[in-house]
């Protein structure tokens, strides 16, 4: 029953296939010990750094208390206390996360944190944002009660006005339903997975360094010293 | 990409770092996130107020039914008038040379006098009466059609200007309590269209055009687009807002029923409906939209925008989010 497998030939070694490609610019990109780190630069140290992952914690009970909503159908919610819970803890997680973003958002503003070559975390951040709102608003006219009658029927003469209405149909469930479940959520879970791993890429922007510390460490320069502490400032400069 | 790369001299960080555990960070963010939302809903639960129906609409307030249904016959509802996407009766909203509206066409065709009075009519079975009103009405040239609704639905444009004025409405239509039937004193020749309303009030009555505007084209059917643009052209749906804060001018679609936190993140978009010049604009939405469109832009290019990107570096915040930091350099 036994088989001994033969020699492999003796060829030239292929080409790299195109998988091989992409796991070696990807290790090259996020190497695993940059991907999952097990440290973190000093000056992160603020009560504002904890609104990413707050952000980041809330999709996910989003997506969670959804995906049960979205396992018993639309109408469930609206005939059962357990169904009603759980929307209740959508609407909430939904609440948080916009809350945690803005906050996150405004945080990363006053950091400046386009900063040294991260203008591409940003830009996905505010991308996020903007998809984010869609996404919303396709659950409240999804709801299949008075709020979705109000807000699809006010929605949509902003939506016409520009167009979108053409093909973006506020007052169509199917249609809103399925941008709510699926499209929408599959955008905001890529453009924050690409948000976090531009983030982990490029690591938290350093601080802006002090005017006064700049002065002092130029005019030591200048009298030919190095008058940098090297593990203290970091090199970061605005 | 010169024009756009920032003067910018930030570099790697290379000072020291602290343990930090990343995956136990992000168990725990969930966990307390998921605690706040249980809290949350424990606490305020969330809305669910029943949506109305043609069939409640056209119990509780058969005039403002009737009067909707004669404006969509005549052809001068809401609907009717709108334009693209729904039909060719307007030019919708433009700003400057700019119609994206008029550009795109008509996507989800609405004819209300089909659609909404003289369809769903003739699913009525057994009714000699309006089976002969409808035959006269189909028969007829269109200009006659037009001024027998127009004489129909011009008592109920006549009483809501009297009303919006404060003035005391004209007697021309009436509402019998018991039965909820509505008379109307037509202002000239209405030919079948009375018959017509009163065979249409009932059948609302009864469910039957909540029915017909839903099986228009295949038995499963998930677009309300019609029934709901027909009750948005009356009052019931504006009522409920109004006594729920949910009106353009209070703030509109970013609210929600009850005391409900809504969508507070649509606030500058809700903003400008409630500043001039768009608040007393015909094109209101494509200007608010497009004003919109470019903050978002400037939002998403904020890195790229000469001041905007150096505000953090004047308003010195930064100081206060790294004051640790600050603190062991300045004491090194």
């Amino acid at each position: 029953m036994s088989s001994v497998a033969p020699d492999p030939p003796a060829t030239q070694a292929p080409e790299k296939s195109w998988t091989v490609k992409v796991r070696e610019a990807g290790v090259e990109a996020l190497p695993p010990e940059k991907l999952l780190p097990d440290g973190q630069p000093t000056y992160v140290a603020s009560w504002i750094y904890m609104f990413g992952v707050a952000s980041i914690a809330s999709l996910i009970v989003i997506i969670t208390s959804g995906s049960i909503l979205a396992l018993k159908g639309p109408a469930w919610w609206h005939y059962t206390g357990v169904g009603h819970f759980f929307n209740s803890v959508h609407l909430w997680s939904v609440e948080l996360f916009f809350f945690a973003m803005v906050v996150h958002l405004w945080g990363k503003y006053w950091m400046a944190a386009w900063r040294g070559g991260r203008s591409r975390v940003w830009v996905t951040g505010a991308i996020t944002f903007l998809v984010a709102v869609p996404a919303a608003l396709t659950g409240y006219v999804s709801q299949q009660n008075f709020d979705a009658q109000w807000i699809s029927t006010q929605a949509k003469d902003g939506l016409n006005s520009v167009g979108v209405g053409a093909f973006f149909n506020v007052t169509n469930f199917g249609q809103m339903y399925s941008y709510h479940v699926l499209l929408l959520p599959i955008a905001v879970v890529g453009l924050v997975s690409a948000h976090v791993l531009l983030v982990r890429k490029h690591g938290v922007v350093p601080p802006f360094k002090l005017e006064r510390r700049k002065a002092a460490l130029a005019t030591a320069a200048s009298a030919g010293h190095d008058g940098s502490p090297a593990g203290t400032d970091g090199g970061a400069q605005s | 990409m010169s024009l756009l790369r920032l003067k910018d001299d930030t570099q790697p960080w290379k000072g020291r770092y602290y343990p930090y555990d990343l995956v136990k960070e992000l168990c725990i963010a969930v966990g307390v996130i998921a605690l706040l939302a249980l809290l949350l809903t424990v606490l305020f639960s969330s809305p669910d107020d029943k949506p109305s129906t043609i069939a409640q609409w056209s119990r509780q307030l058969p005039q403002n039914f009737v009067g909707t249904a004669a404006s969509q016959l005549a052809g001068t509802s809401g609907t009717a008038t709108y334009g693209p996407p729904y039909n060719h009766n307007g030019t919708g909203q433009e700003a400057w040379i700019i119609k994206p509206q008029k550009w795109l066409g008509v996507s989800h065709p609405i004819d209300t006098e089909r659609d909404f009075v003289v369809g769903p009519l003739e699913t009525v079975p057994n009714d000699p009466a309006l089976t002969a009103a409808l035959a006269q009405y189909k028969a007829a040239p269109e200009k006659q059609k037009k001024e027998w609704a127009e004489a129909y639905a011009k008592p109920f444009a006549e009483i809501a200007e009297a009303e919006e004025a404060g003035k005391k409405p004209p007697a021309t239509v009436s509402v019998e309590e018991a039965t909820g039937t509505v008379t109307v004193t037509p202002s000239g020749d209405a030919g079948p269209v009375p018959v017509m309303m009163n065979s249409l009030l009932a059948l609302a009555k009864s469910g039957g055009v909540d029915g017909s505007l839903l099986t228009s084209k295949q038995f499963f059917q998930t677009d309300y687009t019609k029934p709901l643009l027909f009750m948005a052209d009356g009052g019931l749906l504006e009522e409920r807002a109004k006594a729920q804060h949910l009106l353009g001018e209070q703030w509109g679609m970013m609210n929600e029923t009850g005391s409900y936190p809504g969508q507070p993140w649509l606030w500058l978009y809700a903003l400008w409906y409630q500043v001039e010049p768009f608040k007393s604009s015909e094109n209101a939405d494509i200007l608010v939209m497009m004003v919109m469109g470019v903050l978002s832009l400037a939002f998403i290019c904020i890195p790229f925008i000469p001041g905007i990107n150096r505000i953090p570096r004047k308003i010195p915040i930064y100081k206060l989010i790294w004051k640790e930091h600050y603190r062991d350099v300045t004491s090194s």
